[in-house]
């Protein structure tokens, strides 16, 4: 291989810019407030948010939470049910991302 | 993501932790790095409900805190002022690469995973310069857009990028055209999945024989230099264009593929097929030359021939075998195609096509027990879609069809050696014009 330097390209695509966008205000308390527990419908992850719902039972019981799956697939976006939490809820658990 | 920033609810996302450096890297180019984030043992699927209750009573793997603690404070704890402003990143991609010796770039290139790990031909101005004259499209024309999966943002790319990917597999000026269309599709032969799904490419028309494609013996590879490099290049461009396919970070594929080296990239042997090409079933002239891509390779069923007595429990053994989530494509040597129309009276693709959507069956119970089944097919169907819907209604015992008739394909390839063929389980994405890119 030749020791001279060569310039070659850069093969990789060309990124979107990134945009931040801001994140809801956290509560202050979850005393008295309902808490969606989102269920992602994706390899059992309403087994284990159902365990999340029962330790809120058990260690939180101010705290009204209420078990949501999915309309359909993860892939779908589901504006149904994000209405339903914006005006019924305070804030939700998403899960379970694997 | 959306629930958080579109309807303004405190959210936390809970993950398995094999999931943080993807998890993250989502959240950062959804432009919402301070998601809140928390993280349980892998896996979740098949536990019972005591190990999750324990993961849900243990630490964060990741931190070592409480999970519930960190779910909590998660969506309580203030934020410190970095999540809750606007701030716009601009990101860009240089054109070229520092000059370097030849072996520096090489190793450059294979550190900045740009590569298969196979040695690749440097992209030298020169050897663009020779690609992009084989198409009439201008360099900085905007080819498509193309990402690793549904939740990461797209990337978009030229034709210039597109032959620099095609030089490096090792392509000649003239493949340049089916290169392009490949990258037209829009669909990644390196998705991001955990499945190690690869891609699958076909090629009809005039192209084929213009170019030298071999549709005859050892089509499938490694026995041609077209099929070999434009199958390399679809994957490189994949990679490259849709900034990257990093394992544990945009490749999550827990086993990887072998198909994904040249992304089963072959053409029909039009020649030699009793039936009409696949470019023709999907609208295309004969003349016309395309480029058909499926995705979600991964499952193959074989066998040799059909036999005159029992072929079709033969080939419903096979068809059991595959996952009821992924259709089959049923890839076929010209002599096994006319035995399909010897013993099965199969004239038409349409007509053995017709064969398998009724014949490819299982017991409701175990069709909807499938775990790819439970995941994507199963939410879709109590959703009301169709035809999910009204199978959900079917009992247990019942014989459903396994797949969609419309999602059933066959492609005929082979040099007639004999007349072994295959069941590839793949999804049609679909098929694009070679000739708008010469």
């Amino acid at each position: 291989m030749s020791a001279d330097k060569i310039m070659v390209l850069n093969p990789m695509g060309f990124p979107p810019n990134v945009v931040n966008k801001p994140l809801a205000p956290r509560l202050s308390t979850l005393e008295g407030k309902t808490v969606y527990l989102v269920d992602c419908r994706f390899d059992d992850s309403d087994v284990f948010l159902k365990q999340v719902q029962a330790w809120f039972g058990e260690h939180m019981p101010g705290v009204r939470t209420v078990f949501k799956p999915l309309s359909s697939v993860y892939l779908k976006d589901d504006p149904a049910t994000w209405e339903e939490i914006k005006a019924r809820g305070h804030a939700a658990i998403v899960g379970v991302g694997h | 993501m959306t629930i958080e920033a579109q309807y303004g609810v405190p959210t936390v996302a809970m993950h398995t932790d094999k999931f943080d450096r993807v998890a993250r890297s989502v959240a950062a180019v959804n432009g919402m790095s301070e998601l809140r984030q928390v993280f349980v043992p892998q896996p979740v699927m098949g536990k019972t409900q005591a190990e999750l209750r324990a993961y849900v009573d243990g630490r964060d793997p990741l931190t070592g805190r409480p999970v519930m603690q960190e779910v909590v404070e998660g969506l309580t704890a203030p934020f410190d002022g970095r999540g809750v402003g606007t701030i716009e990143y601009d990101r860009s991609t240089p054109r070229l690469v520092e000059a370097d010796t030849e072996e520096n770039l090489h190793r450059l290139f294979m550190e900045s995973r740009w590569t298969d790990y196979l040695p690749i031909v440097l992209p030298t101005e020169e050897r663009v310069a020779a690609m992009l004259a084989a198409t009439r499209r201008k360099p900085d024309e905007v080819v498509g857009r193309m990402r690793p999966t549904h939740f990461r943002e797209a990337w978009e790319y030229t034709v210039e990028k597109v032959a620099v990917n095609a030089v490096m597999a090792g392509a000649r000026p003239e493949y340049f055209p089916v290169i392009l269309a490949l990258a037209a599709t829009g669909v990644s032969a390196r998705g991001s999945t955990t499945s190690s799904m690869a891609a699958m490419a076909v090629v009809n028309g005039p192209i084929r024989n213009e170019i030298k494609m071999n549709a005859g013996t050892g089509a499938l590879a490694p026995y041609n230099h077209a099929n070999a490099t434009i199958g390399r290049a679809y994957g490189l461009l994949s990679q490259n264009l849709q900034g990257g396919s990093v394992p544990g970070l945009t490749y999550m594929g827990s086993q990887g593929n072998n198909y994904a080296y040249n992304s089963i990239t072959f053409p029909e042997n039009e020649e030699r097929s009793p039936w009409e090409p696949f470019h023709v079933q999907h609208g295309f002239r004969p003349t016309d030359s395309t480029v058909s891509v499926f995705s979600g390779c991964r499952a193959t069923a074989y066998t040799l021939g059909i036999r005159e007595k029992h072929w079709r429990e033969h080939v419903r053994n096979m068809l059991r075998g595959m996952d009821p989530h992924i259709p089959p494509v049923f890839v076929i040597d010209p002599i096994t195609a006319r035995q399909f129309i010897d013993r099965g009276g199969f004239t038409k693709k349409d007509a053995l096509i017709d064969w398998v959507y009724e014949n490819a069956r299982m017991p409701a119970a175990e069709f909807w027990d499938y775990q790819l089944v439970q995941n994507y097919i199963y939410p879709r169907a109590t959703f009301g879609e169709e035809p999910w819907a009204t199978k959900l209604k079917a009992a247990p015992d019942e014989m459903v069809q396994m797949f969609k008739r419309e999602d059933i394909h066959v492609v005929v390839v082979g040099g007639e050696t004999n007349g072994y063929w295959r069941i590839v389980g793949a999804t049609y994405a679909k098929t694009v014009s070679v000739d708008d890119w010469r």
